[in-house]
């Protein structure tokens, strides 16, 4: 039986913390700080673009020169980037969707975060290889025409046109729900504001996201 | 005319917890203002479908008729309401009754919500007032607290919002909505507040919050209105802080 008296040790029993908790937390913490920093980081950069093929190898060349690049590419986004995943995919498969009965707005967004979440890492798998991987085998160099010889492929450029908005989409509506997560929203009034600047965010970055893959072509 | 005005319901029936789900029809005479829990004693009244068979009555639960009890609640046409308050002139007919299928059916529209009391007691859901001598009174409530307080009371365990949520299945641990609300409930009240750290060490359990993937379907659904989504963005806080906190000082 349950003890029901007031004298109860006021520090209780099993103070271990639960892995499921603390993974979670993880997952959000993950794809915000690392993921989401670096997502905005890349997209600045791809932006470049728009100013021209010049410019973008510039940017490019700068970033190749930060020292101990490798490391930070596997601790600071392939490492969080996999755990994000594994456990997200983990996440979608114990949810059951019901959007088809409920179809509240908060209920669409939960269910299009768990697609777009598995249509992002299709996409960064693909990317991942073709821009990041494949030039290191085969020793090509990443710059303004390597992309334009993908992108100029109108199934490359489409796939990439879902691939951006999609993940762009991700990561904003994971801002969202990341604040009610860390407790920063709590009622519904701030939740719509909250709502309404990711909403914004998603349109910012989605256009410049999708203006900077018009340029490479 | 009005005595040929027909109401169709449709019924997804189980005969015994383990046996197969069936959909049975059935056409009642309709009065004026009806809800559902009079158009289910209709067919109790009279138990023949459609096909003009006498059909075992169709079995549902219901205590209160005034949507305080919480015992009547079934998915009406899709969604998951109260029979009592749900009133037939607002349906799209044939009505479609169907038992929250979240929870073991035990008998066409019967269910059995036991997982809710027993996540009651899991989270203590109780203030711990009985001692071996007299405690005295205990603080004085603000009127502010007790009317935030006073919507979490409301709740009458229906299991709308477990039935509701995305993340309350067979493959997923999550206690659900209702008995994290009422873990806010508990932790708010000043005496309750004494055995706060034990609620949320259900809350950062397995069973916890780390469930919650934020779809909101529960305060969408709930028939009281209670803010369950301010509650959980608030035990989100809670348990955020308790989990650092208890693990720095370890």
């Amino acid at each position: 039986m349950q003890s029901n008296s007031l004298t109860v040790d006021p520090q209780p029993v099993n103070r271990n913390i639960k892995k499921r908790f603390v993974l979670s937390r993880l997952h959000s913490l993950a794809g915000i700080v690392p993921l989401g920093i670096f997502m905005v980081e890349h997209l600045l950069t791809n932006s470049t673009a728009l100013f021209g093929s010049e410019k973008y190898n510039e940017q490019i060349h700068l970033i190749q020169s930060i020292p101990f690049l490798p490391l930070l590419e596997i601790f600071l986004v392939a490492i969080p980037l996999i755990f994000h995943a594994g456990y997200g995919i983990y996440l979608s498969m114990i949810s059951k969707s019901n959007i088809q009965t409920y179809k509240y707005e908060r209920n669409r967004l939960f269910f299009f975060q768990r697609v777009t979440g598995i249509t992002t890492l299709v996409f960064i798998i693909y990317h991942v290889w073709s821009f990041r991987l494949a030039p290191v085998f085969y020793g090509t160099e990443i710059n303004f025409d390597l992309v334009n010889s993908h992108l100029e492929n109108v199934f490359i450029f489409s796939f990439y046109v879902i691939g951006v908005v999609g993940a762009v989409f991700h990561f904003t509506n994971g801002i969202r729900t990341g604040l009610i997560t860390w407790g920063v929203t709590k009622g519904p009034a701030s939740q719509r504001i909250a709502q309404k600047i990711c909403l914004l965010l998603f349109a910012v970055f989605g256009v410049l996201g999708v203006t900077s893959l018009f340029a490479f072509i | 005319m009005s005595a040929e005005k027909v109401i169709r319901l449709k019924v997804k029936r189980k005969d015994k917890m383990d046996s197969e789900s069936y959909w049975e029809e059935f056409a009642i005479p309709y009065r004026p203002n009806m809800n559902v829990i009079s158009a289910l004693m209709e067919i109790q009244r009279n138990p023949v479908n459609t096909e003009g068979t006498q059909v075992r009555s169709v079995a549902w639960e219901y205590n209160c008729l005034e949507e305080v009890c919480g015992a009547c609640s079934m998915r009406i046409n899709g969604k998951v309401r109260q029979a009592c308050s749900t009133l037939v002139e607002k349906l799209k007919q044939p009505i479609q009754l169907e038992p929250m299928e979240t929870f073991p059916v035990e008998r066409d529209l019967v269910v059995d919500r036991q997982r809710m009391f027993d996540a009651l007691q899991k989270i203590k859901g109780w203030i711990p007032i009985d001692g071996t001598y007299a405690m005295g009174s205990g603080p004085l409530i603000s009127s502010g607290e007790q009317q935030e307080a006073y919507k979490f009371s409301t709740c009458m365990t229906c299991g709308c919002c477990l039935d509701a949520c995305p993340n309350v299945n067979s493959g997923s641990p999550f206690i659900g909505p209702q008995a994290l609300a009422q873990t806010k409930y508990f932790n708010m009240h000043p005496t309750g507040k004494l055995t706060k750290n034990e609620r949320l060490e259900v809350v950062i359990g397995d069973e916890g919050i780390s469930n919650c993937g934020n779809s909101q379907n529960c305060v969408e659904v709930c028939p009281k209105d209670i803010p369950l989504t301010t509650a959980l963005a608030e035990l989100n806080h809670e348990a955020n802080r308790y989990a650092l906190w208890s693990w720095l000082k370890k």
